[in-house]
């Protein structure tokens, strides 16, 4: 197995920046906007760009919540294991809200389909967004794009794209890395 | 270890405690599900479940079915009192005749005890035991660990009673498995002629005053008096019985701390416990109810997942 670095902590840094800026461009205030991490791993992504919107660019109401959507995945009985679920934390209503998705990587789009299904037990949103730190490009089995993204690779089918968080993994960082 | 050691749910004693501790934790995000405005998930839309009832059952009954339709399960019912049992057909035969419709799963309560276990060997399904006799009613004890862990924090260490007739009880047996795997100390109370003859082979004490069972508890379980099973006078009269055996307020304010109530349900108020008590917010019954809902989700999902 061996794996190369797409993204230092300081590129990472850079990119969130970015994101958090374009973010403001469409939303403003963020007073009729909920930004939702996709669990597992699109929630460390969320609360960062969160944090950074409250404390570096002072946007008071920053509306955070986090979907699970095991129970929403088409692949139920595919695999050899169970699926297991994660904690959805949804304490607002989406009802007319602009929701804005946050997730790690968009690879084939079924997990983001499978959030598209879960957010409607929790209402009708008025519009709803996609913010991808990496983008799969040419990997997709749906017509799903983002509409803000870090960055994009063409990594062939059987590389992984891991991204690390300091406050999970211990170090900022995007690697690829060759299975076997 | 994230899938159940078994293929059905036929005992609590064919369980593991990491298994236990599995459908808590799934149990965990139903009761999320349970609670939202849309109380629906996707998940088994391509599993259909048959409820075979031999005995009558409502709430457990109604329990299964939302758990099956809030994980968008396609269910069938069929109550042996409308079927072809009366005809003299076979369990295996009954059952297979409901399999070839192409059904993945069978929840069934019947009165033999191991009725679940034969049939489970016999059919190409997942079984869930929905009572058996007085063998189990694995659902029932989840449910009831599940409650106390959630009022509680824990379940292991605490000292829970049972209280009532344990011989007739498949909540009783199925609760003292659950209770003993995830480490609490079970004591059962009741008339001799109530408890069985071998019972303390079990590692559980036994207690015949309700007085010192309920000083030494953290957790008293009050069965059903299950007129309906009692055929021959196991107690003189039922007032004899609530005298001795009855839980009311006052029993409960002459401990020096709050235990916790619970009951399975359907209560004979006035019998077994009193109406104060049962509407306290020491009782944590309609949780109970509530939380049986969230358990069946979870089981049914980790069986679900494992049908290939």
């Amino acid at each position: 197995m061996s794996q190369r670095i797409l993204l230092s902590a300081k590129e990472i840094d850079i990119i969130l920046h970015r994101l958090a800026c374009q973010l403001q461009e469409n939303h403003l205030d963020f007073s009729d906007t909920v930004l939702i991490g996709i669990q597992p791993r699109g929630i460390f992504l969320a609360e960062r760009l969160a944090k950074m919107l409250r404390e570096d660019y002072r946007i008071k109401n920053v509306k955070l919540g986090s979907l699970d959507i095991t129970f929403y995945r088409d692949d139920f009985r595919r695999g050899e294991k169970t699926l297991q679920a994660n904690k959805t934390k949804i304490d607002f209503l989406v009802e007319d809200k602009k929701v804005v998705f946050v997730d790690d990587v968009l690879y084939t789009g079924r997990s983001i389909r499978a959030a598209l299904t879960a957010i409607q037990s929790f209402g009708r949103p008025q519009e709803i967004e996609l913010l991808t730190l990496i983008d799969r490009r040419f990997s997709r089995h749906l017509p799903i794009q983002p509409n803000y993204k870090g960055r994009q690779v063409d990594a062939i089918n059987n590389e992984r794209v891991n991204v690390m968080w300091k406050e999970n993994d211990g170090e900022d960082a995007v690697y690829i890395v060759e299975k076997v | 270890m994230s899938t159940l050691s078994v293929d059905h749910l036929l005992g609590i004693k064919y369980l593991t405690k990491e298994d236990i501790n599995l459908i808590f934790e799934t149990a965990d995000h139903f009761k999320e599900v349970i609670n939202r405005s849309i109380k629906k998930v996707p998940t088994l839309r391509d599993i259909t479940i048959a409820n075979i009832f031999f005995e009558n059952s409502t709430r457990t009954k109604l329990s299964f079915e939302l758990a099956e339709k809030r994980l968008s399960a396609d269910v069938i019912n069929f109550s042996a009192s409308q079927s072809s049992v009366k005809k003299g057909e076979t369990l295996i035969d009954t059952v297979n005749n409901i399999l070839s419709m192409k059904v993945d799963m069978v929840v069934m309560r019947h009165p033999n005890p191991g009725a679940g276990i034969f049939l489970s060997k016999h059919v190409d399904a997942s079984i869930v035991n929905a009572g058996d006799g007085a063998h189990e009613h694995p659902t029932q004890a989840l449910l009831d660990s599940y409650s106390i862990r959630e009022r509680l924090g824990n379940v292991g260490g605490k000292n829970v009673v049972i209280v009532g007739d344990i011989l007739h009880s498949r909540v009783a047996l199925s609760n003292i498995f659950a209770l003993q795997l995830q480490g609490a100390n079970v004591k059962v109370c009741g008339p001799k002629t109530l408890l069985p003859k071998y019972i303390e082979s079990l590692g559980v004490g036994v207690e015949t005053n309700l007085k010192s069972a309920l000083q030494w508890c953290d957790v008293a379980n009050m069965l059903r008096v299950q007129n309906e099973r009692l055929d021959v006078s196991y107690f003189p009269t039922t007032r004899e019985y609530t005298q001795q055996y009855g839980l009311n307020k006052k029993l409960l304010q002459e401990l020096d701390r709050e235990i916790v109530v619970m009951h399975p349900g359907p209560i004979n108020r006035g019998v077994e416990i009193t109406s104060d008590v049962a509407d306290s917010g020491q009782s944590i019954i309609l949780e109970q109810v509530e939380n049986g809902v969230a358990i069946r989700m979870a089981v049914i999902y980790l069986l679900a997942s494992k049908i290939k």
